[in-house]
């Protein structure tokens, strides 16, 4: 079965969804989310069985693939996410209609549920496309497949105030960091004369390039993609995008586009890291945006208050660490398998996993206490001792703490710059981790130690959906696994 | 399953089976008298006469990740003579602290959690002493982390008890990150292809894969303080005594007795080993930093008025000592310093162990208020003395061989030239007339003298609290009288050590 086959499969289920949605009279429209999660874990198992054809020549593959086990991975990592996307979105329910209910007499009161589902596996097929996507027009339509989809997901919400702005922001940033992009293809079409990322690979390693015009062409891309993986300086959107965002749509944000913006940044910053004559400056470029990253992220994140804000900042510290993985290219050319590029995929699959298990325990509670507010969460442990633990385990692997997935993914960053030496790299990475030791164990404390004489100690227990808890426990489960033995997710591509 | 492998994972799969529903008090001490059991049948069963590190006995390893560029990573277990030493630590003291445990119903708040945390911190005690993999020598220690978090913030005493909580998180947590990057320099300056401990120190012995000097200093100076952190080294010890004094009984007893002493190990198992040349670099900050724990710190705790504070400081103190059998790098040196890390482990799990009794009982700790008691506690009176003895280092304790052989290995040497460590030793010894005071000074005012008209006489010592005290006492004197019965293991273990100094 050709690899290609998945797409079309996932834009069929969520056509299917639409058209389900739009002509069979159904009492609960959650059901149309069952369609979406049967089919994912269908093409989910399916990765694991499709072939690259032998021969990846001709219009087609030169347009589609980049054939290579990493390719399938992230495809993995697309539907992984949005299958749990899915999890939260139906738990997310109630919500969702006291925001967009409509008041007129007649309508079905769900009304404008379905196409909540139906959207976010039109994401996933663009993000599964850009995940093997190796010419710049392929790169640039399935990024922007995702990003349109992305636009109207955020302002879903559209009676709350909040997820409106949270839509205006990200439309607006986005259009211009679209425009960015766009404009530095263009500029890179002209020195190299492809659109072909092979081909402009040899370009770019050409010694008489015109260095000048290559380095402005990264600058451009660049920016682009710091928008779209929340770096430093160009992170300013995505704490109030996060926090306004419908939750589900928050984590789909915080894993699936970051996973894509790197996936696309790897691609486009490689051909520049292998050129000897550019390798010197990008590395720099990159070092000064990783330094940023890492500390505007993690010291921004030590006084917030709330949950999504600072999963928020959370997420641009960790797109420092990435950055920093980036920028951490070993000087001279060895055979380690734990290349920058495979060290930026295991760190993305570990954030996978802890970062959905944060935002599953945060669906499964926003319906039961009174906000999002660290301080809302005050004796949970009490109320519901599975939830308060399955966050304890995502907040550890956050920070890092040993025998979790996430320690791996630091382990791996900061052997990276030792090997590259970049001794300013390591120590601004290490102020990060442990400023996150503070704020991730925070989150925790908030669950386990404030007085529980107010508010949660007499409130009855909080039920967590069937599903929601078999998704939690696969999820703490594989965390802890990768802390023991992080070949179970490197496995997958190296 | 290797023998090993089983007492490492039992305490784990007990935390899990707790957390699953299984009765809390229960199966935490069936687990850990389960435990010391099998610990006892490996210490018979140990061969005390192979001679060099490199032979792990017991061992057992399975290999996790094996790839290009990042060093080979095994579940690997085993135990040389200085790990099995501390391996008897970790699993009497654990007994005991769970012995002094309160039951179920007089537990505020959740019971569960209180026996998870337990069992997770005296698990990743033990599965640190028993890795010979240097990533879960490292990963396992962390384990102890938040469960100390939660034990101190939640069943702690006093008032500030959450700012506590935070600071020994916080002070943990960078000293472990530290340690990561010296760890992670080391490993990487010799190959970079395995974390198997015996064979990174085989690397740094051989002149063609050792790290270069000026490495070496680096590596040194990084292990040094990221362990250092973790054993309240001065300066770095601020974290240590209110943790201790306010953290509940048995994480008292068993962070102070126990897990303390994991920086110690590393710094003998690790630090030394992998830069020898940057451990007579740094040996004149190393010496000034034991003497001020001892002395410093020493002062600090005669200037304590609360029982719970004293020997938290006390504890912090004592490290200097294992700290200056470190530094003389000679056989006597470090087979005191092991034998003190035990010793002091015993030591100070029993006066926390009595500490705690008592703040039930009487509800205080102050000196001010206490006073008297031996007289209508005389059984309380007789060991409370006999952990003072001990702590002191009086002869007929372990604490005592212990440091008497830290002190001869610290001033050996054929010449008659006073180098650095002797001055240092000598200044040493004044702490034992610091431990003295403190000591008797606190039995003095507790024990003897008019008792206060308000002070309440509860019952003596009952059955519960006389039973874990017993253990503790008893391995005491023991190896106080026979100091063979652990020697015989640390001998051949510092025998394959690499040494700084030529014993």
């Amino acid at each position: 079965m050709p690899v290609y086959y998945l797409e079309i499969i996932v834009v069929a289920l969520g056509l299917l969804m639409l058209m389900v949605d739009a002509f069979v009279k159904l009492e609960d429209k959650r059901s149309i989310a069952w369609i979406g999660m049967l089919g994912l874990v269908v093409v989910f198992a399916l990765l694991f069985v499709v072939k690259w054809p032998a021969s990846t020549e001709g219009a087609f593959w030169k347009f589609y693939s980049s054939g290579d086990k990493l390719a399938l991975y992230f495809k993995g990592i697309a539907v992984l996410t949005t299958l749990i996307v899915l999890v939260m979105a139906v738990d997310y329910t109630p919500t969702i209609l006291a925001q967009i209910a409509n008041p007129e007499a007649g309508a079905h009161r769900q009304a404008g549920l379905g196409e909540f589902f139906a959207l976010p596996m039109f994401a996933c097929a663009g993000l599964m496309w850009m995940a093997s996507a190796n010419n710049l027009v392929s790169i640039f339509v399935s990024l922007e497949t995702v990003t349109i989809a992305f636009y109207i997901m955020v302002a879903y919400l559209r009676r709350n105030v909040g997820s409106l702005e949270a839509g205006v922001k990200y439309l607006i940033l986005g259009a211009l960091s679209t425009g960015f992009l766009v404009y530095g293809f263009a500029w890179l079409f002209g020195i190299t004369g492809s659109m072909q990322l092979s081909e402009i690979s040899t370009a770019l390693a050409k010694p008489d390039i015109n260095t000048t015009t290559a380095l402005f062409t990264f600058g451009l891309i660049l920016v682009a993609l710091a928008f779209k993986v929340g770096a430093a300086p160009f992170h300013l959107w995505i704490p109030d995008v996060y926090q306004g965002a419908p939750t589900p749509i928050t984590a789909f944000l915080s894993v699936g586009s970051k996973a894509a913006g790197f996936i696309v940044m790897l691609r486009l910053v490689s051909p520049f890291l292998a050129s000897a004559e550019l390798v010197g400056k990008v590395t720099l470029v990159l070092t000064v945006v990783a330094v940023l990253t890492l500390l505007v992220g993690n010291l921004a994140a030590l006084p917030q208050k709330n949950f999504k804000r600072l999963l928020a900042y959370s997420s641009i510290a960790h797109a420092g660490f990435l950055v920093m993985a980036l920028a951490s290219s070993p000087r001279a050319g060895g055979n380690s398998a734990l290349t920058p590029v495979a060290v930026i995929a295991f760190y993305l699959g570990a954030y996978l996993l802890m970062t959905l298990l944060a935002f599953l325990v945060m669906t499964s509670l926003r319906t039961k206490i009174s906000g999002e507010d660290l301080d809302s969460f005050r004796g949970l442990a009490k109320r519901s001792p599975f939830l308060a633990f399955a966050m304890l385990v995502a907040m550890s692997s956050l920070a890092g703490i040993p025998l979790t997935a996430g320690f791996f993914g630091k382990l791996f960053v900061f052997k990276l710059a030792v090997e590259s030496q970049h001794w300013v790299l390591l120590t601004v990475g290490l102020i990060g981790a442990a400023a996150g030791f503070y704020y991730y164990l925070k989150i925790a404390a908030s669950m386990f130690l404030s007085d529980s004489g107010k508010g949660q100690i007499d409130l009855p227990a909080i039920s967590v959906s069937p599903l929601a808890k078999i998704a939690m426990v696969a999820l703490m489960v594989a965390i802890i696994l990768a802390g023991f033995n992080p070949g179970l997710i490197l496995g997958l591509f190296v | 399953m290797s023998l090993i492998e089983i007492i490492v994972f039992l305490p784990l799969l007990a935390a899990l089976a707790v957390g699953l529903g299984s009765p809390a008090r229960f199966t935490a001490l069936g687990t850990s008298v389960l435990v010391l059991l099998l610990t006892l049948a490996a210490a018979i069963r140990f061969q005390t006469n192979l001679e060099g590190s490199a032979s792990f006995q017991f061992a057992s390893s399975r290999t996790l990740l094996e790839i290009a560029g990042f060093p080979k990573l095994s579940l690997a277990f085993g135990l040389d003579g200085m790990s099995l030493v501390l391996l008897l630590l970790s699993a009497i003291v654990m007994v005991a602290a769970m012995m002094v445990a309160p039951k179920e119903d007089a537990i505020k708040g959740s019971a569960r959690l209180y026996y998870i945390s337990l069992l997770l911190i005296a698990g990743g005690a033990i599965g640190a002493f028993c890795s010979t993999d240097l990533f879960f020598l490292y990963a396992f220690h962390e384990l102890a982390l938040i469960p100390t978090f939660l034990m101190i913030g939640i069943f702690g005493h006093g008032e500030n008890r959450v700012r506590t909580a935070w600071t020994i998180t916080i002070f943990l947590g960078v000293g472990s990150l530290i340690l990561l990057v010296g760890l992670i320099l080391g490993v990487n300056a010799l190959g970079g292809t395995t974390f198997d401990i015996a064979s990174l120190v085989t690397f740094a012995k051989e002149p063609g894969t050792a790290i270069a000097a000026g490495m070496q200093s680096w590596v040194f100076l990084l292990l040094f303080i990221g362990f250092g952190i973790l054993v309240s080294l001065f300066p770095f010890h601020s974290w240590a005594a209110p943790a201790y004094a306010e953290a509940p009984t048995p994480v008292a007893m068993l962070h102070a007795g126990v897990l303390k002493k994991f920086g110690l190990y590393g710094l003998i198992r690790i630090a030394m080993p992998f830069a020898p040349l940057g451990a007579e670099k740094w040996l004149n900050l190393v010496l000034v930093l034991l003497l001020g724990n001892i002395l410093y710190i020493g002062l600090v705790t005669i200037a304590q008025k609360k029982l719970d504070r004293m020997l938290g400081y006390s504890s912090v103190m004592h490290m200097g000592y294992v700290f200056l059998g470190i530094a003389a790098g000679n056989h006597l040196g470090l087979s005191g310093a092991v034998l003190l890390m035990f010793a002091h482990g015993i030591s100070i799990a029993l006066l926390f162990a009595l500490s705690g009794w008592m703040r039930d009982q009487f509800g205080t700790l102050d000196f001010d208020k206490l006073g008297g008691i031996a007289k209508s506690m005389p059984k309380l009176g007789l060991v409370f003395g006999f952990g003072v003895f001990a702590s002191i280092g009086l002869p007929g304790f372990a604490n005592f061989a212990a440091e008497v052989a830290i002190f001869f290995g610290a001033f050996s040497g054929g010449d008659e030239t006073m180098t650095w460590i002797r001055w240092a030793t000598i200044g040493a010894l004044w702490g034992v007339v610091i431990s003295a005071v403190y000591m008797l000074r606190a039995y003095r005012q507790i024990f003897l003298g008019p008792k206060p008209e308000k002070l309440k006489t509860p019952a003596d010592l009952d059955w519960s609290m006389r039973v874990p005290i017993l253990i503790l006492l008893v391995t005491l004197l023991a190896v106080g009288f026979v100091p063979e019965l652990l020697n015989q293991y640390i001998r051949p273990a510092i025998n394959g050590i690499f040494l700084i100094t030529a014993g």
